[in-house]
């Protein structure tokens, strides 16, 4: 659907040339929702306007959906345009215009008559979910229906693409949920494909279907986001990851909790999608003649299954829990002692 | 009761005067609305980093607008009266000053209009060339609609510097209540026509001002 073949966009200023781009290839599938995190000045930002056209690539390539994004220009492009929508951070809606009138604008562009246009506003409003808000100016919505009217607008002309470029930064956590839900359901609805940027790991987790890690204008990491959250490799990614499991957090209740069970060992198992349903422990208990003692435990939820952390404490005879652990080892689940050996 | 407190004020010619000041600012104003909006979507469109940047051709622009907004009124009228001459055939009578007038009073108002596009949320501007809008489209449809209340406040604006200019217009000859204040007042030494012409000018500006006022106030949805 998408494709970036070695791309770099170079910026001119005073102090010299900058990269923002630095040799980027990529390729997204229909239907998929693809998640592009990093900090600011990652070139997350302009990587996805050379999507659209609002950037051209200095070097490389971009395809979107058989047409090449960075060679077309002119009447060809502002076509090419109507095919991809774009949401945005601060929404960019017109104050002057109601939400009717903002969603009715990409139909103007697009040349659909009045009749029609009228039609298309009215299902648009009702997939968004803001009946009764039809005649408001966006000074008078609240945030996360601004950002429905976004949407909205964004699908007017039935696009094949989705740009969400940090939609959901400007949003209160609860709001941000409802957005992405909303987001989520016309992927499936529509099949839909979505590209994000955000520096927020929950919003990766919560939607996406993979994920490619940037720093300073490289794609440094890029995977499914199971894979991402049960084997980051990249320490960006890493910090990343710890947004949204409070690493930091769990390692001082983990000390706290080795100082507490000195005795024994102290495991920490990673469960990944089916792993976290089947009967380990139990199973573990039944075999040796140890105790178990669950210290911890958290489960999260990706678009492609669950993953979670489990803390345990060994207790009994030094050679029944060696064997545990290793029994442990040739299960589906990662295990890692951290402490009182 | 004006004939207590204004003896030598004659209604008709009063009133015909009156007429001549308006027609005088109402008819510039349009022309100046035109080619402000024109020179301030230039002035704007050809700047850094927007869709027709050129920086030649802006400088031209800013030069041109730049040197008539410096020139003096009075001046202005005395430069232009061969161009005057040319156009309208004479230099007497409130057609005569319409050439100065917008021509002294378009620079400034192409002013307000490119610090009115300015102000225009640059994102909404690119979300429209993201959409596929064609810059005919962004002009007509983002860029004007959105800075609309700075476009009509700096038009009140303008049409009150104007019935000033009216004022001085008349006193060298194009009719109007300056003119009427000045030779049938002051020339003829009737303080009172004088005092009458000046309430009547204030009583025009208040009501451009309330007019201009309530219109910003009414499209402003922000």
């Amino acid at each position: 659907m998408i494709s970036l073949n070695n791309v770099t966009k170079q910026f001119k200023a005073k102090s010299g040339t900058i990269t923002a781009v630095d040799n980027v290839s990529l390729n997204i599938k229909e239907g998929e929702i693809f998640g592009i995190i990093g900090y600011s000045g990652a070139g997350k930002s302009t990587l996805v306007r050379m999507l659209n056209g609002l950037e051209k690539p200095s070097q490389g390539s971009v395809t979107v959906a058989g047409k090449e994004i960075s060679k077309i220009k002119g009447s060809n492009l502002r076509k090419a345009r109507q095919e991809i929508g774009m949401i945005f951070q601060h929404f960019n809606l017109l104050w002057s215009r109601t939400v009717r009138g903002n969603i009715s604008f990409p139909l103007e562009i697009a040349g659909v008559p009045k009749a029609q246009r009228k039609k298309r506003v009215d299902e648009l409003i009702k997939l968004v979910g803001l009946e009764g808000r039809e005649d408001a100016y966006p000074s008078q919505l609240s945030g996360g229906q601004k950002q429905r009217v976004g949407i909205a607008r964004a699908l007017a002309n039935n696009p094949k693409v989705l740009l969400c470029d940090e939609a959901t930064s400007a949003l209160d956590p609860e709001t941000t949920d409802s957005i992405l839900d909303l987001l989520l359901d016309i992927n499936k609805k529509m099949g839909l494909t979505i590209i994000l940027i955000t520096h927020e790991m929950h919003v990766i987790r919560k939607i996406a279907h993979r994920v490619a890690v940037m720093e300073n204008g490289k794609v440094v990491e890029i995977a499914p986001v199971m894979e991402i959250f049960k084997n980051p490799k990249a320490d960006i990614t890493k910090r990343f990851i710890q947004q949204v499991t409070d690493e930091e957090d769990t390692m001082d209740t983990v000390q706290h909790l080795l100082d507490k069970y000195s005795t024994g060992k102290v495991v920490k198992l990673t469960f990944i999608g089916e792993t976290a349903e089947q009967p380990i422990i139990s199973e573990l208990i039944k075999e040796l003649p140890i105790t178990v003692n669950i210290l911890q435990g958290k489960i999260s939820q990706t678009q492609t299954g669950s993953y979670g952390t489990l803390l345990i404490q060994l207790d009994g005879d030094e050679k029944h829990i060696e064997k545990a652990i290793e029994q442990l080892e040739t299960q589906q689940v990662g295990v890692e002692v951290i402490g009182n050996d | 009761m004006i004939e207590t407190f204004f003896p030598n004020v004659e209604m008709s010619k009063f009133w015909e005067k009156t007429y001549e000041t308006v027609y005088m600012t109402g008819i510039s104003l349009v022309f100046i609305f035109i080619f402000g909006i024109l020179l301030g979507l230039l002035l704007f469109l050809t700047s850094k980093g927007n869709i027709w940047q050129n920086r030649v051709i802006n400088w031209i622009i800013a030069a041109v607008v730049n040197i008539f907004r410096a020139i003096p009124f009075v001046i202005l009228i005395i430069l232009l009266i061969p161009f005057t001459r040319g156009i309208m055939g004479t230099m007497i009578g409130p057609n005569a000053a319409l050439p100065a007038l917008i021509i002294g009073s378009a620079p400034f108002y192409a002013r307000m209009v490119e610090i009115g596009l300015r102000e225009v949320n640059k994102g909404v501007i690119e979300a429209a060339q993201a959409m596929g809008a064609r810059t005919s489209t962004i002009i007509f449809k983002v860029l004007l609609p959105e800075s609309m209340p700075a476009i009509i406040s700096g038009l009140t604006v303008t049409a009150i510097a104007l019935v000033g200019y009216t004022a001085i217009a008349g006193i060298i000859g194009a009719g109007g209540l300056g003119n009427y204040a000045h030779q049938y007042g002051f020339v003829r030494g009737n303080n009172d026509v004088t005092l009458f012409g000046t309430i009547a000018i204030l009583i025009i500006v208040f009501i451009i001002q309330f007019i201009g006022d309530l219109i910003t106030k009414k499209i402003d949805k922000r």
